[in-house]
């Protein structure tokens, strides 16, 4: 193990004595263990499993909005999938749950959660805290080529007998406990032992994460200079290293009881399909805040820089994400309000939860509070990090409704809660993604992007995103229960066809829009203006090295002397004040002010 | 390679004073925290919940051989930290010894392990529901099944999962011992061993914990 030490000694050893010898192709750009380079695998592969991802919620909207009737193009799928008729291909039910179970998945664990936290953790981590790469550069090789196979077990299992896991992306036991109820043996199992695979990775990236900020900080580098994006990333690496393995655990007993018939979750054996929901969302609460803290970061370091202001109350936005991340683990009952449980149980789940808008809402205030008589400029990483902040709130406060008892009961398990859902995950990590792919890709790729083009597609996603998933609420108001393959078995749901219809019109138009995205980011990888080290006259220590930076990062490690907002600040004449700046009448070679 | 001594040079880092394989270790170990606290966790649960599918200590597992098993465990630890103690010196000599020693130890672990599994099962303690019919220990007839199937799920998935953490503890063992072999480690380098110990304590902490919990409740 200590060969990685070695390997850090190798990649940085500090005072500019690099030797840039080219690395064999192989080393370079498929084995590397540049944390840049890590990055950039991670983004291509996450943004093909976002596409995969859109492309299973394209097919369900279609059932949704016409529902039974055949599919354009829908026989080229098999017949496990599609029905044949002389009309055309109907999509069957087992694929539709197939469908509403793999886009969840795939969605979660394969491309928000990696372009988060394996995209930018790995790109701004070492880079924003003056480090020349990971602590342990050879384990985070190692996170990025476990996730590799993990996705292709998810993919490969819509090919086996019985088709894709089929029992959401829950897989509430006993449901997902045994084939006999899903018709999906294999599939379920390969669902199981590539999330394990998944988890081994996402902690593989969270040891190397925690170990970097807490040790690999340049001079001057004080916790309280840390830039916001890095100490959400922190924070979500903390978050991961301690709910992956709970997932692991019941990932694992849930694939025994699949394999060699224990009866963990089975309950006619005496098992406990409820101890499977705990367990579950002991995890999956951490996750919810793993998927939108780094989110968070990046909206801060965004508008921050495009409002030229320091962001509003620093330590309080530290302090809201520590305090997020820690009540973030006394909630998961708030998920299984309707699955039997002491109400008194539910009373204090309920009253915990509720306590999480107390941090987001000073968050959401502070950005607010920044853009207060700012010099804001409208430019697409901006436009998507106050698209961030706006649908965040919705999602926020819809999150409220449903962490009330007596509301969520009779809104539980409806469209309201897929709506819920898509205003944080895709209104709010989403579109934070966006803001830093647009933010940071000049200093991943070297290259502006293409701004006009860019500007439409946040447009048109705005337009559509809204279109397609507000509407939502109403369904799940009138009752229209989520993962229904045919909600109109339900005479009282019929009258919601005209609205499923807009709603499946508008998300192929929401999907349409994102082509505009693929067209932009790769034109500007190949044709975009090249990009200055620092095209947005920022702070943070990324932009003092060349973009895109070279192997070790910085030739010589920085030292730094302030904060990482100070924009506007009468100290300069500029409108930044980079962190390497030493203080007037201090001279640039000055040892660091005492920590 | 050279991990103290490097890590002395990275001192104008503002961060702690512990070089980063330690602290990615702590760090690691932290996540095996909460997955063995995922496994107890559901162990106490379903204890409480079913009784009736556990039963009295002694009844079914065999607790003289694994309180000996435990025992040679803890000797491991204390042959692990001779280990370190030697390499502090600079004791090559010493480190090597106390490593194989501390191999033997864990690998006879792991054996009693494996042998205690085949008993168990032959006894008709299994981990699968349907074939579950355990009928204790010493009893040569067949009788009704004693506890039910959730005792043996339980058992050998969190014996089983200690027993790999043994496992591949024992093959970094070796990896160590090979590394020492070629003089890896001296009185100023020797993060290597510092923490291969801190890994083999922690699992033998775990066991700890597992033996009081499975046969000693």
């Amino acid at each position: 193990m200590s060969t990685t030490e070695k390997e850090i000694l190798h990649a940085g050893g500090g005072g500019g004595h690099h030797e840039h010898h080219e690395l064999p192709f192989l080393r370079k750009y498929i084995f590397s263990t540049d944390h840049k380079t890590i990055a950039k695998q991670f983004m291509f592969v996450s943004l093909f499993f976002l596409v995969v991802g859109g492309a299973l919620a394209s097919l369900m909207r279609w059932q949704l909005g016409f529902p039974g009737q055949p599919m354009p193009g829908g026989g080229i799928l098999p017949d496990a999938m599609m029905a044949p008729t002389p009309d055309g291909a109907i999509m069957l039910p087992e694929f539709y749950n197939s469908l509403v179970t793999m886009h969840g998945t795939i969605m979660i664990f394969f491309a928000i959660m990696p372009l988060l936290v394996g995209v930018f953790g790995n790109l701004l981590i070492p880079l924003q805290i003056g480090a020349e790469d990971m602590a342990f550069p050879r384990l985070n090789m190692a996170s990025f080529w476990l996730a590799v196979p993990a996705g292709i077990l998810m993919l490969a299992s819509f090919g086996v007998e019985g088709g894709a896991a089929g029992a959401g992306w829950t897989s509430y036991a006993p449901l997902s406990s045994s084939g006999e109820w899903t018709g999906v043996y294999l599939g379920q199992q390969l669902w199981l032992a590539s999330l394990a695979v998944l988890g081994f990775s996402s902690l593989a990236g969270a040891v190397n994460y925690i170990s970097t900020v807490i040790n690999m900080r340049a001079p001057g580098m004080t916790w309280f200079r840390i830039p916001l994006a890095t100490w959400a990333l922190f924070i979500t690496a903390i978050l991961i290293l301690l709910a992956m393995p709970i997932l692991a655990g019941a990932l694992i007993m849930l694939l025994f009881d699949q394999t060699i018939g224990t009866a963990f979750f089975r309950p006619q054996y005496g098992g406990e399909p409820l101890l499977w929901q705990h367990l579950f969302w002991f995890f999956g609460h951490p996750e919810v805040y793993i998927l939108i803290l780094p989110a968070m970061g990046i909206t801060s370091e965004v508008l921050s820089n495009r409002a030229r202001k320091p962001i509003f109350g620093y330590h309080s936005m530290v302090l809201a994400i520590i305090g997020i991340a820690f009540l973030g683990w006394i909630v998961w009952g708030h998920h299984m309000f309707m699955s039997g449980m002491n109400p008194l149980l539910g009373t204090s789940f309920m009253i915990s939860t509720m306590a999480i808008a107390v941090p987001s809402a000073i968050k959401v205030f502070n950005w607010l509070a920044t853009l207060w008589k700012a010099d804001i400029h409208f430019d697409s990483p901006m436009l998507h990090a106050l698209s961030f902040v706006s649908m965040f709130i919705i999602g926020g406060l819809s999150g409220i409704f449903m962490a009330s008892t007596p509301v969520d009961m009779y809104i539980h398990d409806t469209y309201f809660i897929v709506a819920h859902i898509h205003y944080v995950l895709f209104g709010g990590s989403l579109f934070a993604i966006f803001a830093g792919i647009t933010f940071w890709f000049p200093k991943m790729f070297g290259r502006m992007m293409n701004e006009p083009l860019n500007k439409v597609h946040w447009a048109l996603t705005f337009v559509f995103y809204n279109l397609v998933f507000f509407p939502m609420h109403n369904l799940g108001v009138q009752g229209m229960m989520r993962r229904i393959y045919d909600f109109t078995q339900y005479d009282y749901l019929q009258p919601l066809q005209p609205m499923n219809r807009f709603i499946t019109i508008s998300a192929f138009l929401l999907v349409a829009s994102q082509s505009l995205f693929v067209i932009s980011f790769f034109w500007s990888i190949f044709k975009g203006r090249k990009a200055t080290d620092n095209p947005w006259d920022s702070n943070t220590l990324e932009w003092t090295v060349p973009s895109p930076p070279p192997h070790g990062n910085f030739a010589e490690i920085p030292v730094v002397y302030r904060g990482p907002y100070e924009y506007s600040s009468p100290e300069s004449d500029r409108d930044f004040l980079p962190q390497t700046e030493p203080p007037r009448g201090m001279p640039a070679s000055a040892p660091a002010p005492a920590t | 390679m050279t991990t103290l001594a490097a890590t002395a040079g990275r001192s104008p880092m503002a961060g702690m004073k512990v070089y980063n394989l330690k602290l990615g270790m702590w760090v690691f170990l932290l996540s095996e925290v909460m997955f063995f606290t995922g496994l107890i966790g559901s162990y106490i649960i379903l204890r409480f919940a079913h009784p009736d599918h556990f039963a009295e200590p002694g009844v079914v597992l065999n607790v003289p051989l694994t309180a000996f098993n435990t025992f040679v465990l803890i000797c491991s630890s204390v042959t692990m930290v001779k280990a370190f103690a030697a390499i502090e010196q600079g004791d090559q000599k010493g480190l090597k010894r106390w490593l194989l020693a501390t191999i033997i130890l864990g690998t006879f672990f792991v054996g009693v392990q494996v042998v205690e599994y085949t008993v168990l099962s032959h006894e008709g303690f299994v981990p699968m529901a349907d074939a579950y019919h355990a009928i204790g220990r010493g009893n040569p007839e067949t009788g009704p099944a004693i506890g039910g199937p959730l005792y043996g799920a339980t058992f050998y998935t969190m014996t089983g999962f200690h027993g790999t953490h043994v496992t591949i503890g024992v093959l970094c063992l070796w990896f160590t011992l090979w590394r020492a072999t070629k003089g890896a480690y001296t009185a100023n380098s020797y993060g290597g061993v510092e923490i291969m110990g801190l890994y083999w304590h922690f699992v033998d902490l775990v066991w700890i914990i597992l033996f009081t919990i499975v046969y000693l409740i």
